[in-house]
């Protein structure tokens, strides 16, 4: 097995792959790559491990950022807080973490776990605990699989940090956020320490290095964006729902999301078709002509025409071609334990989720 | 009666108007622009004031690409020492760590990271730290380097930056350029950061530039006020100008739109700018170019500035036509300003865009020139490509399916069809070749106001009234007329995962200058 290792080059894909992976969400991992660029550039690159060989009883600390991308995009960490987060929950797990790991792939926090990796000389693992972005902490693999959020610190740039210790993932999230909220909108987690047997279960696998290959596609389209884009579909399992330009938008905010819709009126084979992709943060729902092809927690994303690149809702606009997305979410998202924790409902949607395979199958 | 001067320098042509005080274009003028620059600025007044017109000339508005150039082509540009406001957030990442090497190479100096800045909400992330900023303004001063000053969450609460320059002018004296960033950029630290940077980096383009444009237009018509128009279409005083250069980076198109909306009395709708290289195409609402979302490359470097949004095509007058296997190809090269010398129509041997449109009968010329023969077959492939070309910006431009006109202007607008985009009507109003000098001569005075707000216990409607009163209150103060003045720009935008209801708003006011000044 050829042992990977992301370096700057390889940072510049995975922005670009998480992004895709964010699915409108997640946080641009701009400021994240920027971050880990300036730690690789002092460190050395990082070293990406396949989950299989993590050994059973090494211990394994998932990092991120918790709170809202507008926020860091500001407030830009100090760089130690991360650290200090990490080292919380290494004592209260009495050991020093063997590897660092990425809870969601998508967004900002695929960039940000290659911060910490490379001040403490550790491996990242190849996965992640969403396979895309996910608002909520309880949202994660393992937490579907039983395993505890917590110990999980939260931490911020003036030195402040909090362990917690809850009662299910759903009470780390409430307590975490209101940390968050406490601390300036933007803070660092460590959380979700698990050991090497509990993430071979759990974790959902190579999901970095499928950020890497996406953006790396993306990165070298250039003109050939619709080709790129239909190659990496068709590669993904995922299906190209529709290609079209930007009617309307509605975007309002409601206690911290974003919710809204985008209408999307038709191109080429589409032409007289209209699509809308509904929104919290995350891309929710597609439907094409009244019929809902795609829907959480399959992943849904927007690609701009001209560069190939995903769109988050934020900077969504009238007027933009964009081509819209499906990939197949994780098998465990699935489930009943993965929909229970991230179906439609979980967003407060009326509907039954079916995966977009079987939706489009249909006459 | 009163009159005014209208001036554009752009990479081709300068071009000026004259016009009186009911905005009427008196005269007109297109000269080549100078590698000084002035010299162009001074052959176009001298054309527009012979003779002599009969009533004084009071103001002079100017809209040029000197800045641009300057950071594209890394030259003149100053070494910048940065304070940053923020400590110990911030931390993580250095400024300038995304620009080309090759301009943070010309432009880093000295960096501090001080204590200061404010939360979402605008508390205090932590007090200032005055004597950190201290000791960066007395080096900045000893090197004799501009000072950008960028603190976090400057948009919510600009207090620190503004004391923190208050300091720097204290040490390094008031007249040392001091650059801060709440006035320049937008949220998003690192961007606003970078626009800060390349406002201190322009210190001397910027006071070189307003300097002679003076001199220039005192020598030529004694008129008392300069004025130099910005991103989004409206006035600074030259003082202003020299402080800001970095708010002219895009007044071109900016002042071509404006120009476009005059003449054609037409508040929303497309303008498609045709010069020798490149076509411009933009949006007007209520009289103003839309702004660009978000995140604006300068020269490779992301900043935040208030832009208008553009998407500039390669396709000109000089655009070159091939010949490539079976097929025909249509730029990107262009000929550019050696159209007259290397065009079929003027005797030359190279087939350009204006070659195509003669040849095919679809336009005339003012000049008189040879109707250039080509393979029609070429010819009509050429033009295709153009109109598809075209068809694919405006399209991508227009705001909805609604049907809107769009104007079409520069010199080489007359090369267009009579149809864009499936249904839209090209119209060319009068003077469309000096568009972007009569969008200068007509600039009005504005005031903007661009922050996040957490509503917390206060009603949207109460937020509302308080951020339309300031910007009126900015206009105002920048010499608009009190009784005129009007909200052109409005916008709220939503702000994802942060509790307490933020948004961001934005908004501008704008009214023309007041008598008198």
């Amino acid at each position: 097995m050829t042992r990977r290792r992301i370096g700057l080059e390889e940072l510049e894909d995975l922005a670009i792959g998480a992004a895709v992976l964010g699915t409108g969400g997640g946080g641009d991992p701009y400021v994240g790559k920027l971050w880990a660029r300036q730690r690789i550039l002092d460190r050395g690159p990082v070293e990406l491990l396949d989950v299989d060989e993590v050994a059973d009883d090494a211990l394994v600390v998932a990092a991120a950022m918790m709170g809202a991308p507008s926020v860091i995009v500001e407030k830009i960490p100090g760089g130690s807080e991360l650290l200090a987060a990490f080292r919380a929950v290494e004592q209260a797990c009495g050991a020093r973490a063997d590897a660092v790991m990425c809870i969601e792939a998508g967004g900002i926090n695929s960039t940000i776990p290659f911060a910490v990796a490379a001040d403490l000389g550790l491996p990242v693992v190849d996965g992640d605990g969403m396979g895309r972005a996910f608002p909520e902490v309880q949202m994660v693999s393992f937490a579907a699989h039983g395993l505890p959020a917590t110990p999980m610190a939260v931490a911020d740039e003036l030195g402040n940090v909090t362990l917690l210790r809850s009662v299910s993932a759903e009470w780390a999230e409430r307590l975490g956020r209101a940390l968050v909220v406490a601390e300036g909108g933007a803070s660092v987690i460590a959380q979700y320490p698990v050991r090497g047997r509990d993430l071979k279960l759990a974790a959902i696998r190579g999901t970095l290095t499928l950020a890497l290959q996406i953006g790396a596609d993306l990165r070298r389209a250039g003109r050939q964006s619709r080709r790129a884009i239909e190659d990496l579909t068709s590669r993904l399992g995922g299906a190209l729902l529709f290609h079209g330009k930007i009617v309307d938008l509605r975007r309002e905010t409601a206690s911290g999301f974003v919710r809204g819709a985008v209408d999307i009126g038709g191109l080429d084979r589409w032409a007289g078709s209209s699509c809308q992709v509904t929104f919290q943060n995350e891309n929710l729902v597609a439907i094409v002509d009244g019929t809902v092809l795609a829907s959480v927690p399959d992943l849904i994303t927007l690609l701009e025409e001209e560069s190939a690149h995903p769109v988050t809702t934020e900077r969504l606009r009238f007027g933009m071609r964009v081509f819209v997305l499906a990939l197949p979410c994780a098998p465990l998202w699935r489930e009943p334990r993965g929909l229970a924790k991230a179906g439609p409902r979980c967003f407060g949607l009326d509907l039954d989720y079916v995966p977009f395979e079987r939706r489009l199958a249909r006459p | 009666m009163s009159l005014r001067i209208g001036v554009d320098v752009g990479g081709t042509n300068t071009d000026a108007v004259l016009v009186d005080a009911s905005d009427r274009v008196l005269a007109r003028a297109k000269v080549p622009t100078s590698p000084d620059v002035v010299s162009g600025v001074r052959a176009a007044l001298a054309r527009i004031l012979t003779p002599p017109p009969r009533e004084p000339v009071t103001a002079a508005m100017l809209g040029t690409t000197q800045c641009t150039n300057a950071v594209v082509q890394r030259r003149g540009l100053r070494r910048v020492a940065i304070v940053r406001l923020g400590a110990p957030a911030t931390a993580a990442v250095p400024p300038l760590a995304d620009w080309p090497p090759d301009l943070r190479s010309v432009v880093a100096g000295p960096v501090t990271l001080v204590a200061g800045g404010h939360d979402y909400m605008g508390h205090e992330l932590a007090p200032l730290d005055e004597a950190g900023v201290r000791r960066a303004a007395a080096e900045a001063a000893e090197r004799d380097l501009p000072l950008a000053i960028v603190g976090v969450f400057s948009a919510v609460n600009p207090e620190h930056e503004r004391r923190a320059a208050e300091i720097c002018a204290g040490v390094a004296g008031p007249e040392h350029p001091v650059s801060i960033s709440s006035e320049i950029g937008s949220v998003g630290l690192l961007e606003r950061e970078n626009a800060t940077v390349l406002n201190a980096a322009l210190t001397d383009v910027a006071g070189a530039a307003t300097r002679s444009f003076e001199e220039a237009v005192k020598a030529a018509c004694g008129a008392e006020a300069c004025y130099f128009t910005q991103n989004d279409g409206t006035l600074m005083a030259l003082a202003y100008a020299r402080r800001y250069p970095s708010l002219m980076l895009a007044s071109g198109p900016a002042n071509s739109m404006r120009g476009a909306a005059f003449l054609s009395g037409v508040a929303e709708a497309l303008v498609v700018d045709v010069g020798g290289t490149t076509t411009d195409i933009g949006v007007l609402v209520d009289g103003f170019p839309r702004e660009a979302p978000f995140v604006v490359e300068v020269a490779g470097v992301r900043t935040n500035f208030r832009m208008p949004d553009v998407v500039s095509l390669p396709l000109g007058g000089g655009t070159v036509v091939r010949r490539k296997g079976g097929s025909v190809a249509l730029g990107p090269d262009s000929v550019g300003s050696r159209l007259l010398g290397e065009g079929l129509a003027f005797g030359g041997r190279r087939t350009t865009f204006t070659d195509v449109v003669l040849a095919l009968g679809r336009a005339e010329l003012d000049v008189p020139v040879r109707r250039p023969r080509i393979p029609p077959e070429v010819a009509e492939a050429a033009y295709r490509l153009a109109t598809e070309l075209l068809d694919r910006g405006v399209d991508r431009m227009r705001p909805s399916s609604e049907p809107l006109p769009v104007i079409g202007v520069g010199g080489g607008s007359v090369l267009l069809p009579s149809c864009l985009g499936g249904n839209l009507e090209v119209v060319r109003p009068a003077d469309f070749a000096v568009a972007n000098a009569i969008g200068a001569a007509i600039s009005e005075v504005s005031g903007s106001v661009d922050r996040i707000v957490a509503l917390g216990s206060r009603s949207t409607e109460e937020v509302r009234e308080e951020v339309r009163r300031e910007a009126f209150a900015q206009a105002v103060a920048a010499g608009a007329d009190a009784g005129a003045v009007r909200i052109v720009l409005w916008e709220e935008i939503p702000v994802a995962y942060l509790p307490g209801n933020a948004m961001r708003l934005r908004a501008r006011a704008a009214g023309p200058l007041a008598r008198g000044r």
